[in-house]
């Protein structure tokens, strides 16, 4: 075991590096670096940029056209970005539904959809979640009726993450209510632009607008975007939710907070002792988990398909830090952070997105499988309770 | 020493809670916010009583006691009120208490009438809690003087009549003596506001004063001693704070512990289960910490030793502190989604215990206040 | 509401303290500031003094021996005699037994075992816990079965603290197999001397003995010794677990770590650390919110108020919490010398701080676990 890189993996993170310092535009960069929302083209713009570089899609085999990453390349190339502070590519296209269209997707579906969800020429959401299905996600409701050589569904749901900005959804809906609710699922393709498809926003604590509520009222579904077979939905579920949870921990993202909230603290004269104890454990506490994130993705390398439980780890420990780095920041910050402007005013003080941000994160710990769910798994699936 | 309130308290509390079920909605809050904040309201907090409670009998008041104050702002709490209550009613009334027979006379009735109302302009750039810290000038012109200097983020700044200013007459930056305190009328000449929003739904005002001339009348206790009042106005404050987090931390619990008892995943109410049973237990116990904090604050603003009193809020601010951010975070948690939306009431009750904690000094500024 | 302090509970407080400097013997003193378990010995010798002065049962009701003080006083007293030293009275006595037999008893058992243990002449041990019954108290096994005008008792009992000091043992039984558990237990006082009784030492984490099992084989108990009716035993136990919690001084024994924490700090360097001072400031904090609490229960105990909020259970998580908190600050201030084993005899003012903290360990766990006590609190909240 030897937890140092290797020369190879050295020159790999310079490689990275200076692609993102040379390629990132300044605006962006800024942008990110202050905690403030991007617009849905500046998140274009750097997607392709990677995509032209074949860096999109990180965890992709080539085959699909990945860049055939190690795991530990996968992982340095995640943990610039995070660090530089760069955008990742689109996690909804690039981790969740890519991967599940090049494990159970038909031939057809592939060619149409995987260089189109690489290059973020579609933007995907998704829609899992209702207003009564949420930590119990097999009760859901939104039901589609076969027709001929469709599916019409109806149905609502919700916390669709940017699905305002979103070209296709990725569904879960009821096929079948007469078995056990897991056996009646089946997952879809939805164009957002179809007739039937309602989104509206939800406005969340932080004055943001990244969530909404999609209704779905006779949606007509050619069979052609149905994803594995009839009722077998809940499978490919389990896979893509255990690839989110993987990726989840960004811990380049924490360690960017606290070093932000360093520089904020001495900035106002606030980095007593107590606050270096405050930043010390967070420090500490990120190490350890990017440790443990090695470990659990070495793991994986040898059944990629199958998510380890171990993983709940990385989401719970990675949430859990990330909170506590924004909520360093914002004591760091003190009464100037009590201010607030709107979401995509480019020009109001750095100080004000300090609170948003921490508000934002409050649903970190929510999201992605509620930690309290994730603890559930670990008893269950690593401790057998 | 007892707990159960008296006659007179229940009237209090009674009159504040019927004020709340009638116009303290959400959703009526959400209106007023177009305004900054309700003028209805304000008239009547006055009818009732609220603005006169803890100013002297002599002038108008109701010789209300810090027990009064704290029944006052915990039975708001819940409501979210934009008013400048904070200000008006409790940092005014502990600033007069130095003021003259003749300021009084000025001063109280129109703020008991609900005609005049106050913010606290005390607070620089990098004085980051730090009281004695103080860069503002002001020089003797004729029979007043004259202010020179910036206040950001003075909370209701953008609409007070009167702003509560602290600069220095003699001495360096952060030197204790020196200090005078200024009722300065907000429209005088000199006088610059920009309005800020809190993330709370309060207004706030960075404000500048350029050459502002203030009348020696308006002048608050003796020029260049003004630290210690200071000092018992932060204390004052820090009590009534106490008492509003004890009230958002008490909506949050009950809110949450209905969401547990009636939201439904996996066959049967969430409630259920003892994982949340147990967060919701330690939730209750970081409540009653902060209420016994709460009236051990009201008790402790009576305490003549300036050290012990001194001492005794910082440790109040401490346990605030600590319990909302874990009663908030925790509320939000256990609510899911629903918890981080705007249109819940839950993730507002929460921002505004956020901005609270960085008011009048944060729980690290305390602590180590506390331990000096 | 009114906040204000009473004078005269001021004046109180200054009897009780020049009380303390008469009548406690310093070496008495001495022993029990240390944090080792206190002997029987001081603890008789102590109840002694303390009955002289009437002043041995505060808190039972006048007519019993009480002071008729207010809970207030009460607290105040049991702070002071903390603070100084003074070794503690017989608990399972003095505050887990006698309020049953007052609350629960006859005439003639009151009369019989009240003015011992008010004049310290008898030590008690509780025989509640078994090995397969310990949170879950009520799938308790220990048989007592009816024989004429005594009962025959078999069985086992564990975790009795200072039941190698006890004359008595007051014993939860099952008297009837055939109900639900709960109906089927009675309360029981068992001389600790009868035949077929064994008392075996549990050695705890931090080397001493002070819990043990108890054995009963065949043990011949008289019906008269029975309280309460047969089947109401959980009913007694009830009562006297909830008084256990109500009464429990976790406030003076807080107050006296804190104290001894600020002692060592000082001594070893530390109060002048920022960290360490503000680890300290933290644990004042918690102390005086605990404090209040406390004086809020107790101001409301035995009122109307009192069912309103689960002050017994609160007290118990926060109290028993922050006794771990400090005694792990303890142990850290001492530095490496934080590992030497001491003796109960050792002189040294490092001695018995570690053997305080391990011992420790248990007290989130007895009286009703912090797990059990946060359902007992949740259940408040959501209803059963």
């Amino acid at each position: 075991m030897d937890l140092r890189f290797t020369d190879d993996e050295l020159a790999f993170r310079a490689e990275v590096r200076e692609f993102i310092r040379t390629r990132l535009p300044e605006a962006i960069h800024r942008k990110v670096a202050e905690g403030r929302a991007l617009r849905k083209d500046e998140i274009v713009q750097w997607q392709r940029t990677l995509n032209e570089k074949g860096w999109a899609t990180p965890s992709w085999p080539r085959e699909h056209g990945g860049p055939g990453w190690s795991v530990v390349q996968r992982w340095i190339f995640l943990d610039e970005l995070h660090q530089a502070p760069a955008p990742e590519p689109l996690s909804f296209n690039v981790n969740m539904i890519g991967p599940v269209l090049f494990t159970f997707g038909t031939e057809a579906q592939k060619q149409r959809f995987l260089p189109r969800i690489a290059n973020l020429d579609d933007w995907w959401c998704q829609g899992f979640s209702e207003p009564g299905a949420g930590s119990d996600l097999a009760a859901l409701k939104a039901a589609a009726r076969r027709d001929g050589d469709h599916y019409i569904v109806n149905g609502q749901k919700a916390w669709q993450g940017m699905g305002h900005c979103a070209d296709w959804m990725f569904t879960l809906v009821r096929t079948d209510a007469s078995v056990k609710p897991q056996a009646g699922i089946t997952m879809l393709l939805i164009d957002m632009r179809s007739p039937g498809v309602t989104v509206r926003p939800i406005h969340t604590i932080d004055g943001r607008h990244e969530v909404n509520e999609v209704f779905l009222d006779g949606v007509r579904v050619p069979l052609d975007c149905r994803v594995g077979d009839e009722n077998k939905g809940w499978d490919i579920t389990k896979f893509l939710l255990g690839n989110e949870r993987t990726g989840i921990a960004r811990i380049g993202m924490s360690k960017e907070l606290v070093r932000r909230a360093k520089a904020v603290a001495a900035q106002n004269d606030a980095d007593d002792g107590r606050f270096r104890e405050r930043a010390a454990a967070i420090e500490i506490g990120l190490k350890a988990l990017e440790i443990t994130q090695m470990r659990v993705l070495d793991g994986m390398r040898e059944h990629a398909d199958k998510p380890d439980p171990r993983s709940s780890i990385l989401k719970v420990q990675g949430t859990e830090l990330r909170q506590a780095a924004s909520e360093l920041l914002l004591r760091a910050a003190g009464p100037a952070a009590a201010q607030c402007a709107d979401e995509f005013d480019d020009a109001s003080s750095w100080a004000t997105t300090v609170a948003s941000n921490y508000f934002t994160l409050r649903a970190a710990s929510v999201y992605g499988g509620s930690n309290e769910v994730q603890k559930n798994i670990l008893a269950k699936a690593v401790l057998g309770l | 020493m007892n707990f159960a309130l008296d006659d007179d308290q229940r009237m209090l509390k009674d009159s504040v809670e019927r004020l709340v079920a009638r116009d303290g909605g959400f959703e009526q809050r959400r209106l007023h916010m177009a305004d900054g904040w309700s003028r209805t309201l304000w008239a009547r907090y006055a009818e009732i009583g609220l603005l006169a409670l803890p100013y002297p009998s002599t002038h108008g008041g109701l010789n209300g006691t810090a027990v009064d104050t704290l029944l006052v702002f915990e039975t708001l709490a819940r409501a979210l009120p934009l008013e400048p209550l904070l200000p008006t009613m409790v940092i005014g009334a502990a600033a007069l208490r130095e003021a003259s027979e003749e300021q009084l006379a000025r001063w109280v009735p129109p703020i008991a009438a609900g005609e005049l109302t106050l913010a606290w302009a005390h607070g620089e750039a990098g004085s980051r809690y730090r009281l004695h810290d103080v860069s503002c000038r002001a020089r003797r012109e004729g029979a007043g003087w004259v202010l020179d200097g910036d206040k950001p983020l003075v909370v209701h700044g953008d609409s007070a009549d009167r702003l509560l200013v602290s600069a220095r007459v003699s001495g360096e930056r952060c030197d204790r003596d020196g200090i005078a305190l200024f009722m300065l009328d907000a429209n005088a000449l000199g006088v610059a506001r920009r309005g800020v929003r809190l993330h709370d739904g309060r207004r706030a005002a960075d404000i500048v004063l350029e050459g502002v001339y203030v009348p020696a009348s308006d002048v608050i206790g003796e020029p260049g001693k003004a630290l210690p009042l200071i000092e018992r106005i932060a204390q004052h404050a820090i009590a009534a704070l106490a008492a509003e987090a004890v009230g958002l931390m008490q909506a949050l619990l009950d809110t949450t512990v209905d969401y547990l008892k009636t939201r439904q995943q996996f066959g049967g109410p969430i409630g259920r289960f003892q994982a949340l049973q147990h967060r919701a237990a330690e939730m209750l116990i970081a409540l009653e910490q902060a209420r016994s904090m709460a009236l051990y604050a009201a008790l402790m603003l009576d305490e003549p030793d300036d050290a012990e009193r001194a001492k005794a809020l910082s440790a109040v601010k401490v346990q605030i502190g600590q319990s909302a951010r874990f009663i908030g975070q925790q509320a939000i948690q256990l609510h899911g989604g629903i918890g981080v939306t705007d249109e819940y009431v839950v993730g507002h009750w929460f921002k505004r215990l956020t901005v609270m904690e960085s008011e009048f000094g944060d729980t690290d500024h305390h602590l180590a206040e506390f331990s000096r | 509401m009114h906040l204000e302090r009473d004078p005269a509970d001021a004046a109180f407080r200054e009897e009780v303290r020049a009380f303390l400097r008469d009548a406690l013997p310093p070496d008495m003193a001495q022993r029990n500031l240390r944090g080792f378990h206190p002997t029987k010995a001081d603890m008789q010798a102590w109840t002694r003094i303390l009955h002289a002065r009437g002043w041995s049962a505060p808190h039972w009701p006048v007519e019993h021996g009480g002071t008729g003080w207010s809970p207030l006083r009460r607290h105040l007293f049991e702070e002071e005699c903390f603070a100084a030293g003074a070794p503690p009275t017989c608990t399972a006595a003095f505050s887990l037994v006698a309020p049953v037999l007052q609350r629960f008893g006859t005439p003639e058992q009151q009369q019989r075992h009240l003015p011992a243990i008010l004049r310290g002449d008898t030590f008690w041990g509780q025989g509640f816990s078994e090995p397969n019954a310990g949170s879950d108290l009520a799938s308790l096994r220990t048989r007592a079965l009816r024989d004429g005008e005594h009962y025959v008792v078999d069985g086992q009992k564990t975790w009795t603290t200072e039941g190698h000091y006890a004359d008595w043992l007051f014993c939860l039984v099952r008297t009837d197999t055939t109900v639900a558990p709960q109906r089927g237990i009675s309360f029981l006082l068992i001389d600790a001397r009868s035949p077929g009784i064994t008392i075996r030492p549990i050695i705890s984490i931090d080397g001493a003995h002070s819990l043990n099992e108890v054995f009963f084989d065949g043990v011949r108990v008289p019906v008269e010794n029975r309280v309460g009716d047969e089947g109401q035993g959980w009913t007694c136990a009830k009562f006297l677990l909830e008084n256990e919690r109500a009464f429990s001084a976790e406030v003076p024994r807080n107050k006296r770590m804190l104290a001894r924490l600020k002692a060592l700090a000082a001594a070893q360097g530390l109060a002048a650390d920022p960290v360490f001072a503000t680890r300290i400031a933290e644990i004042e904090v918690e102390l005086a919110a605990l404090e209040w609490l406390t004086l809020r229960a107790l101001s409301e105990h035995g009122s109307d108020a009192a069912g309103a909020w689960p002050a017994g259970s609160l007290l118990h998580v926060l109290g028993s919490e922050l006794q771990q908190k400090t005694g792990a600050l303890l142990v850290e201030a001492l530095g490496e010398r934080g590992v030497i084993h001491y003796d109960a005899s050792d002189a040294d003012h490092a001695a018995g701080i570690t053997a305080d903290f391990l011992y420790r360990r248990a007290v989130t766990i007895y009286g009703g676990s912090n797990e059990i006590q946060r359902n007992l609190i949740a259940r408040h909240l959501l209803g059963p």
